[in-house]
């Protein structure tokens, strides 16, 4: 029974969170510790962080994180087909309006405007990226390197993610190294 | 085999995007263009969808990517694909979250995949504004053409609202309203 309630209570929190990622958090606070009381207050806090720190989208990892801890690996399965679901639905309903209102002089005109309302959206979510990122000097040259490595050199994104994280790791390990002496 | 391509790219994906929300943009932008399964165009018009649906971004797009190129079955594949990688990592750091929250190893590579977040996005972002507003490519004939100023404009009037907390849905649907006008107006 818990499993069913696991997707259940996953299913409802993919279908009210517009914005996923962080949007979930409340909600997934609200359902499974006042709600359910299956997890704590620490154990959120606890799942931020994991989020934060693994690929993947946060919705995703909190889903599976909190249907470990309640009933194993079957829990995960639940709560993450859960979370999911709602969204498939929608956007594979939604996929086949657009196709057909896509020819649509009206349609067009209305998608012109909104791209450029999308570029506002979007250089908005940049902005808040960025003053919740570190501001150090290897933060400002990473920042700096992966930038100028995609929209300047054409470098494949995946190269990027593997170089910065070892840029990361070494410039952590001498800066340790230095404070140790 | 549409079918395990859609899998392994969204896989991919899913494998290597850290950090929520637009994190996946980068990458989703680099492999479903090179792939040829979607335009610049028709990916930002799907932001606008994403952010007037419910769910995570990650998961709306690789389903409509999926519908896009192989149908339903197409869409299981992608979202599937997408899901996977957290699914497994998520269970393996479950099991040894203790080993994993003191690791020097995962600290060390974070202060790096942080920033370059930060800079992938920014470079995606900047080449979406470039295609909005350049659509045949950097050149002076952009300046005599009416939709140029339009975009500018529509872009402009929004900045404000959006940084004053003004509802996504809120401001999708203003400048639909003003793209239906100018584009009418205009005769674009």
């Amino acid at each position: 029974m818990k499993l069913l309630e696991l997707f259940l209570v996953f299913a409802r929190i993919g279908a009210f969170t517009f914005g996923g990622g962080y949007a979930m958090i409340p909600l997934i606070q609200k359902e499974t510790v006042e709600t359910k009381k299956w997890i704590t207050d620490d154990d959120i806090l606890e799942i931020i962080a994991i989020a934060e720190s693994t690929p993947g989208p946060i919705a995703i990892n909190s889903a599976t994180f909190v249907g470990y801890r309640v009933a194993g690996v079957l829990g995960a399965m639940c709560s993450t087909l859960g979370v999911i679901l709602p969204s498939f639905l929608i956007i594979y309903l939604i996929s086949f309006v657009l196709r057909e209102f896509q020819d649509i002089k009206a349609v067009q005109y209305a998608f012109f405007g909104i791209r450029a309302g999308v570029l506002a959206l979007i250089t908005k979510a940049l902005w808040l990226m960025y003053k919740k990122s570190q501001k150090n000097a290897v933060a400002y040259i990473v920042m700096a390197l992966s930038f100028i490595a995609v929209a300047v050199f054409d470098i494949s994104v995946l190269y990027v993610v593997i170089g910065c994280a070892l840029i990361g790791l070494i410039s952590s390990y001498i800066i340790k190294r230095r404070s140790k002496k | 085999m549409i079918y395990l391509e859609l899998f392994l790219t969204f896989f991919k994906i899913g494998l290597f995007t850290f950090g929520g929300g637009y994190a996946m943009l980068p990458f989703i932008q680099e492999e479903v263009i090179a792939h040829n399964w979607m335009t610049t165009e028709a990916i930002i018009d799907f932001i606008a969808v994403s952010e007037s649906t419910p769910g995570p971004f990650a998961v709306n797009i690789s389903t409509y990517v999926g519908s896009e190129v192989g149908g339903i079955l197409g869409s299981v594949c992608a979202t599937l694909g997408v899901a996977m990688p957290s699914f497994i990592v998520i269970l393996i750091v479950a099991k040894c979250y203790d080993k994993f929250k003191n690791s020097e190893i995962v600290k060390g590579c974070m202060t790096g995949l942080k920033p370059a977040v930060v800079g992938l996005i920014g470079s995606a972002i900047v080449s979406m504004i470039l295609t909005v507003l350049f659509p045949n490519g950097l050149s002076v004939s952009v300046f005599s053409s009416p939709s140029f100023y339009v975009s500018l404009a529509i872009f402009g009037a929004m900045v404000v609202p959006v940084f004053k907390k003004v509802h996504p849905i809120i401001i999708i649907c203003i400048s639909a309203v003003l793209g239906i006008i100018a584009g009418y107006a205009l005769g674009l």
